[in-house]
């Protein structure tokens, strides 16, 4: 009896106990906090640094392509435009090539175990550093797509995207090596949503004597299509933010074109490219075109959630 | 009779030979790129693997006889992203805590959910921009301006989210059971935090560390003009508030050389670089996919 109520006595909870669980749930509390904090800081900090440059040039920086450190001039037209061409049409190749390789995984052409390899084969391609990636597009991608520029600068100059004679780096090597880097996501996240879609709607599909490709227009795509939609935003987002390989291979010239054969900017490598010599107001200058990047990048990633949230769990 | 059997020549049937067959190029087009990366960088890299490439200062270009090696860039890939993970492990996972175990829905942790996913979406460069105006024009840390400890404190900021996304959902996966036994026992919640659900979710969190910091260490646009990129050894502690080198940033600026005794140790770094993300990527698939199994049985 005595030795059972020391049991009890010990069991009791003391007040350090207590106290350290509230401290414990508190530094959790504040270590979660800390995500927000970053994210304002970082806003505020790029906003507030760019302010010098936004009130001397106002909108007229995003439409004039003068970038002058001399003569103290900056517009980032050029660097805008360059971000939105590389990463729109490095998309619009993506979109195809990775849809199409989800739906190889996911369907079922050949044994489970290849499309296993084949879809950790292209997840591994994400997990390579751009910056090798970079590396391997000045002196292996550029070399081998050198003729084949020359031939579409020959045959194609008559339109304003291929006018220019093709000289090293350009920008539609830029577009290309953004395309080895986005297809793993668009490519993981359609596979995952595609797997989404419930069986049921397959087997009602071939019950009624769909084809296997009708069932994959008709259901099986339109039934992934809100998955697929969001990966395909965070690949854009990703492809408007990308630095490194982008800059080693885009030639870097402030000079605008039309031509994807001339070399480009995009916001990204212009700040990789002058933010450790630049003094003064092109310090300004390039915060805000860094904000400009993080208005764009984050406008498309809330978009992206948006719609994840909008239209996930139909099934 | 006949329209039992399989007709090869009804367009249904040559649209989805047609369709098939173009899914099976994207495939191919998909997984080429990887195989001809793999196979230059090991070949072209790893050829020019010499025990001195760990041991020298890599020489200044213009020199073209010889570049040296690379071993103040590997020690400070090695320094830069253990300063991130101490910085990112405890905040990530301390948040993830709270995500998973404190907080019961609401505004807040739905708020930093979202502020979770919309930091994983910020580009890299902004997190290195944001450390320049923080950290290296500010000259807050003790007067040293681009210095490897700046480094880390960017890549930290690309690490967050990647490891409190992992401690959520891998607590999230932890059965409840577990909790109320515990709590039932009497043990109060710190405890069964540390004790029971953290250790029980403990595989699944760590792979998703470990691959965070696999991502980070080849991470190049953060640390340009934070940490920079230094030719010396580093030999002391003191040396984390100087510039420092990284063989991301080796590459980078090695690359963009016109010598080719510089290209060749780009490469060198490269091969480096390479195998040892993607053995880290290819072990903790392996150990996922094995303790799946495990705990199917």
């Amino acid at each position: 009896m005595e030795e059972k109520l020391t049991l009890f006595k010990n069991r009791k909870r003391f007040g350090i106990e207590k106290n350290i669980d509230i401290i414990f749930k508190n530094t959790a509390l504040v270590l979660s906090s800390f995500v927000a904090i970053i994210l304002l800081g970082i806003i505020l900090v790029v906003f507030f640094q760019s302010f010098e440059s936004f009130s001397r040039y106002g909108l007229k920086f995003l439409v004039t392509s003068e970038w002058n450190p001399v003569k103290d001039e900056y517009g980032a037209f050029t660097a805008i435009y360059g971000t939105l061409v590389t990463s729109f049409l490095s998309l619009l190749i993506t979109i195809p090539l990775g849809v199409g390789t989800a739906i190889f995984i996911t369907e079922d052409f050949v044994p489970k175990v290849v499309r296993e390899i084949i879809g950790s084969f292209v997840e591994l391609l994400a997990a390579i550093p751009s910056v090798v990636l970079g590396l391997w597009a000045i002196f292996v991608l550029e070399p081998f797509f050198r003729a084949f520029f020359v031939f579409l600068h020959n045959f194609f100059g008559w339109i304003p995207l291929f006018s220019t004679e093709p000289t090293g780096r350009n920008s539609l090597l830029a577009i290309l090596i953004l395309v080895v880097m986005l297809l793993p996501i668009v490519t993981s996240i359609a596979r995952d949503s595609l797997n989404q879609v419930p069986k049921k709607l397959r087997n009602a599909a071939y019950g009624i004597g769909a084809s296997r490709w009708k069932t994959i227009f008709s259901v099986i795509l339109p039934a992934a299509l809100s998955g697929i939609m969001a990966g395909v935003l965070l690949a854009l987002g990703r492809a408007m933010g990308e630095t490194m390989a982008v800059t080693m291979i885009i030639g870097n010239s402030n000079a605008f074109s039309w031509s994807l054969l001339s070399p480009g900017y995009t916001i990204s490598s212009m700040l990789a490219n002058q933010f450790g010599e630049a003094d003064g107001s092109q310090v300004s200058s390039l915060f805000y075109a860094a904000f400009v990047l993080m208005i764009l990048s984050l406008v498309v990633n809330i978009f992206a959630q948006w719609l994840v949230k909008k239209f996930s769990l139909k099934y | 009779m006949n329209s039992l059997y399989y007709q090869k020549r009804l367009s249904r049937n040559i649209g989805d030979k047609f369709f098939t067959s173009l899914s099976v190029i994207c495939a191919l087009i998909a997984i080429l790129p990887l195989i001809f990366l793999v196979t230059y960088i090991l070949i072209k890299g790893g050829s020019q693997i010499t025990p001195e490439l760990f041991t020298l200062e890599p020489n200044p270009p213009g020199d073209d006889l010889d570049a040296g090696g690379i071993n103040p860039a590997l020690i400070g890939t090695l320094i830069i992203t253990t300063i991130a993970s101490i910085i990112a492990i405890p905040v990530g996972v301390g948040g993830g805590i709270y995500l998973a175990e404190y907080s019961k829905g609401g505004a807040f942790p739905r708020f930093i959910r979202f502020g979770v996913n919309v930091l994983a979406g910020v580009p890299s460069i902004i997190a290195g921009v944001f450390i320049y105006a923080l950290i290296v024009s500010t000259k807050i840390l003790f007067g040293s301006m681009y210095s490897g400890l700046a480094g880390g404190m960017a890549l930290s900021i690309l690490m967050l989210p990647t490891v409190i996304k992992t401690t959520d959902e891998g607590l999230k996966l932890v059965p409840n059971e577990l909790r109320y036994a515990s709590l039932g026992v009497g043990a109060s919640m710190y405890t069964t935090i540390l004790k029971v659900t953290l250790p029980s979710a403990f595989r699944s969190i760590a792979t998703g560390v470990v691959l965070g910091i696999a991502r980070a260490a080849g991470e190049t646009a953060p640390l340009i003009f934070t940490a920079l990129f230094s030719y010396y050894y580093i030999t002391g502690f003191g040396d984390l508030f100087y510039e420092m080198g990284s063989l991301a940033v080796l590459i980078y600026n090695f690359a963009l050389e016109p010598y080719d005794a510089q290209n060749k140790l780009a490469w060198a770094a490269s091969f480096i670089l390479v195998l040892s993300i993607l053995s880290v990527n290819i072990f903790s698939r392996i150990l996922a996919a094995f303790t799946e199994k495990t705990k199917r049985v």
